[in-house]
């Protein structure tokens, strides 16, 4: 054999143990050749099982209420300065759209006391631009820089909070990122494996606002009763909140609703830590959260005035439970009720990550079962077999001895293709089994261009090695044209494709680029092998 | 052996047999479109939700449209999936707006349950995560007195839901006996699972949920993606031959692409991203039958100069035959056992690429090459001074390893 030959066969030979190696490393048993080839090919979620959603954050909510803090801040400012005010009160942005559009109006400021209410503005509330509406209203409308800001700042904490709920929760593996354009709010999350997509659903969308309010009257059964006794309206600063307290054993209660206080005494963010524990005495299941030194000494002082009244616990705006003070509480609290340990420790992992800046809305979900990966995996495998049989039988009887060429250098092809994929930590989705199934039928096309060519010229009358020669060299520059016409196309899918679709580009695309290498190069370096063992008349078996 | 070599098929004098034969097809799939309104674009375009439904026996369409009505999910399409046995049902609910998906899901699951059973106080035993299984175990007396630790009630859980998971079973177990044969599952075990959990009648495998403003992004982005890919091949084809032979090929891959489009719409079949994936990958791989007749077409003119068009692209597809027939048999083939074996997930990506197979390798020979000759024609009449016999242009730039 000659040199060059053999350096290429020794090429071909590296690249080979390269790719098994890049498959199934080195197992040492069959339970290891498993493991790694797990280890080695990621599967898709569409294979493995698990949900892919898309949230965005509804930022409105974050502006509304900043501008709400606003509100109560200038309130208090104003009435500092003894500046008088009529009214104070604000536009309601419901959609992401209508966000920048919010709007404070300030109505009865006199005209005197205009330029003292613009700056206080200019200096307590930089972020705010005013204009007049006339001679005793003023609108406050939030500067765009500050605006964005806020908005981002939003979308980065919604981010943290949800990240820090979903890794409390053990999964293999998540993806939790910000996805598409800055004005769109969205984030990516990739559970893979999971086998309760609603549970984490609610774990993630809960926005677990905690506040502890001081109860100024209740239970009431209705809201109209509640209104009632206060002759019909509420007392300043107040509000009516429903309760759905349940009992020991986690059955709802029936409807009650008390009046609170509108300012919480304490708020989710004043907790150091939150856990699940069991009531000694019912077996009951409840969380228990521990309060930060501060807002420690705030709640005993607070608990100490308020002996014999009730306090209420209340979670995104519901009542959760409104025990009676007994006694001074230092640093600590309870929430009763809960149905099961699960449901116990999912609201402490809520409580510890922080409540959510704005609610969260789930624009798309993919969920796919275990089970039905695992089915569709066989599909998949089944398919590809059937289909890698029928080519191969039909290219050892239609091309008898060259045929074996083929059906190695196709062998190689999937080989390299796989080794790709895992050595690039591709994804391999269902529609990418599909796209290894299709480089199998489209291998083959450059081996039958190649080997009709060398039918050709061996008819035309010509020596067996100048055919092959001429076979090689005519059909390549036809093999690059029609591979680089449909690896454009899958560009283009990739480039607008997400997940399942984008494993397909991919593996399509690694296997027609593999394909050039194996049914040019290593195809003619078996040929010239096979050539150069025989020493007189060459015959080919084609 | 050896199929069709040195055939002599005189493929162009029929040529107006196949193009009416195209019009027709493409006739029929443009009608169907018009009459449908449209592609039955699937959820990936439309929005809305969709749940796969897997039940124990014969699902109970009706109960389960009138309860999905009863919640206020009317209009919900209900469709049997895959093959009878398999007890699976496709439910499709269209929605308008992005907040009411976020409840669909949930008002979906009730109604299942309204119409096929559940059992309120207890855990629903095919459709429990582990550690919610693990959970109510812990809690059932009988097992909290037993010797079992924390982790191997975990463990013990775990096994029963991959066992579950796993086909046959694929998500539904019929009868708690069967979960004896599993590692640590003893009559404890067993009897503490009859009094926790009842064994849900269906599962739900499969969900997707879709924004309508998500829809109609991917829809826009599809169209867009398409085009695209037939610009650049126009591109690279007329850069690599001359910009007719572009014009031809693109031609017939869009006369491919609205004959499948339009046999989608014929069999009420779904356009969903996957298919569009398809289409693509057609596109592509239309292209390739195309180019390797032009290579040869391009070859002929050089070698045979003193030929009439007519008869040389006669000559040149006669040529190219075999090797024609032999790829897209092969792809065919792959493709074939995709659609036969490759489960109902891809069933419209298969259905797709079956169809452009066949589509594309006849578009080459009977699409392009006439409206080549067509062209070539026409330009031939404008220079009256020129006998019949063309010149490749440019045929000097290229390298001698012509084909």
């Amino acid at each position: 054999m000659s040199r060059s030959l053999l350096y290429k066969a020794i090429f071909i030979l590296v690249v080979v143990l390269g790719c098994i190696y890049g498959v199934i490393e080195v197992p040492r048993s069959k339970a290891e050749l498993l493991s790694n080839l797990q280890k080695r090919i990621h599967l898709g979620l569409d294979l493995k099982g698990g949900s892919h959603l898309i949230l965005q954050v509804q930022v409105q909510d974050a502006v509304r209420a900043t501008a709400d803090q606003v509100i109560e801040q200038l309130r208090t400012d104003l009435n500092r300065q003894n500046i008088p005010y009529t009214s104070i009160d604000r536009n309601d942005p419901q959609t992401i759209e209508q966000a920048d559009s919010i709007e404070i109006r300030v109505r009865g400021i006199p005209s005197e006391r205009s330029s003292d209410f613009k700056a206080l503005i200019e200096d307590r509330f930089p972020e705010w631009l005013y204009t007049p509406i006339d001679s005793t209203s003023w609108r406050l409308n939030m500067k765009p820089a500050a605006l964005s800001q806020l908005k981002q700042d939003t979308v980065q904490q919604s981010l943290r909070t949800i990240d820090s709920r979903i890794n409390g929760l053990g999964l293999t593996e998540p993806t939790i990122q910000p996805y598409g354009g800055p004005d769109e709010y969205r984030i990516l999350v990739q559970l893979p494996g999971v086998d309760d997509p609603a549970r984490v659903k609610e774990i993630m969308q809960t926005t677990a606002l905690l506040e502890l309010k001081q109860v100024l009257g209740g239970p009431y059964p209705s809201v109209d009763a509640a209104l009632a006794s206060h002759g019909g309206v509420l007392p300043e600063n107040s509000e009516v909140l429903r309760s759905v307290e349940r009992g020991d054993t986690g059955q709802q209660s029936p409807e009650s609703w008390y009046i609170v206080s509108r300012t919480p005494v304490i708020t989710g963010r004043d907790l150091r830590n939150a856990r699940e524990a069991q009531n000694g005495t019912n077996r009951g299941w409840e969380t228990e959260f521990s309060l930060s030194v501060d807002a420690g000494q705030r709640f005993a002082r607070f608990t100490e005035a308020n002996v014999g009244n009730r306090l209420a616990i209340v979670l995104d705006h519901k009542i959760r439970s409104a025990p009676v003070i007994q006694s001074r509480i230092e640093d600590h609290g309870t929430i009763e009720g809960l149905r099961s340990q699960q449901e116990a420790s999912d609201l402490a992992l809520i409580l510890r990550s922080g409540s959510l800046p704005a609610s969260i809305l789930v624009l798309e979900e993919r969920t796919v079962g275990p089970s039905l990966g695992a089915d569709s995996i066989r599909a998949g495998i089944i398919s590809g077999l059937a289909g890698l049989a029928a080519v191969v039988i039909f290219m050892l009887v239609y091309y008898k001895r060259s045929g074996i060429n083929a059906v190695l250098a196709l062998f190689l092809n999937v080989v390299i293709l796989l080794a790709a994929l895992g050595y690039f930590g591709a994804t391999l989705t269902l529609p990418g089994i599909a796209g290894v199934i299709l480089t199998i039928g489209m291998a083959v096309d450059s081996n039958v261009l190649i080997f009709e060519r060398i039918r050709e010229e061996l008819r035309a009358g010509k020596t067996v090695v100048a055919a092959v020669d001429a076979g090689f060299e005519k059909a390549f520059l036809t093999i690059i044209d029609t591979h680089v016409t449909t690896i454009v196309s899958s560009a283009f899918l990739f480039l607008f494709g997400t997940g399942p679709v984008r494993g397909f580009a991919v593996t399509l695309s690694i296997g027609l680029v593999a394909n050039v290498f194996t049914a040019v190069f290593v195809s003619r370096v078996i040929f010239d092998w096979e050539l150069s063992r025989q020493h007189q008349v060459a015959e080919l078996s084609i | 052996m050896q199929l069709l070599v040195n055939t002599n098929f005189d493929f162009l004098s029929k040529k107006f047999f196949f193009i009416g034969l195209s019009v027709a097809l493409s006739l029929a799939g443009i009608i169907s479109l018009i009459v449908k309104g449209g592609p039955r674009y699937g959820i990936d375009f439309r929005g809305g939700t969709l749940v796969l439904v897997k039940c124990m026996d014969k699902p109970p369409l009706d109960k389960i449209r009138a309860a999905l009505d009863r919640n206020g999910l009317k209009g919900s399409v209900l469709q049997p999936y895959d093959r009878p046995e398999m007890n699976e049902v496709l439910i499709g609910v269209d929605i308008a707006d992005e907040r009411a998906l976020n409840t669909e899901r949930g008002t979906i699951i009730k109604a299942l349950q309204e119409a096929m059973g559940s059992e309120p106080n207890k855990l629903d035993f095919n459709n429990a995560g582990a550690a919610a299984l693990a959970d109510r175990l812990r809690n059932n007396p009988v097992i909290a007195r037993s010797p079992l630790t924390s982790a191997q009630i975990e463990r013990i859980a775990q096994e029963m839901v991959t066992y579950r998971n796993t086909p046959p079973r694929s998500g539904l177990v019929k009868n708690f006996e069967e979960l004896s044969s599993l590692p640590g599952v003893n009559p404890d075990i067993i009897s503490a699972l009859k009094t926790e959990t009842y064994l849900g009648p269906f599962t739900v495998p499969r969900v997707e949920i879709v924004g309508p403003k998500v829809g109609k992004d991917l829809q826009r982005q599809a169209i867009l993606a398409t085009l695209y890919a037939l610009g650049g091949m126009l591109v690279y084809i007329a850069f690599r031959f001359e910009w007719i032979y572009g014009v031809a090929a693109v031609a017939a891959v869009f006369h491919d692409v609205i004959i499948t489009v339009g046999l989608f719409s014929l069999f009420n079949k779904e356009i969903s991203l996957t298919v569009i994936a398809a289409l693509l990958t057609l596109v592509g791989y239309s292209m390739n039958d195309t180019i390797v007749i032009f290579d040869r077409v391009r070859e002929n003119l050089k070698l045979m100069r003193r030929m009439e068009l007519e008869p040389l692209i006669n000559l040149s597809i006669n040529q190219t035959l075999s090797r024609t027939i032999l790829t897209s048999g092969l792809t065919f083939l792959t493709v074939l056992s995709l659609f036969l074996f490759g489960g109902e997930v891809l069933n419209g990506f298969s259905f797709a690429l079956v169809v452009g197979i066949i589509v594309g390798t006849y578009s080459s020979v009977f699409v392009a090459s006439p409206i080549l000759i067509w062209w070539k024609g026409v330009t031939e009449k404008r220079r009256t001074a020129k006998g019949p016999v063309l010149v490749e242009k440019a045929a000097g730039r290229r390298k001698v390893a012509g084909r």
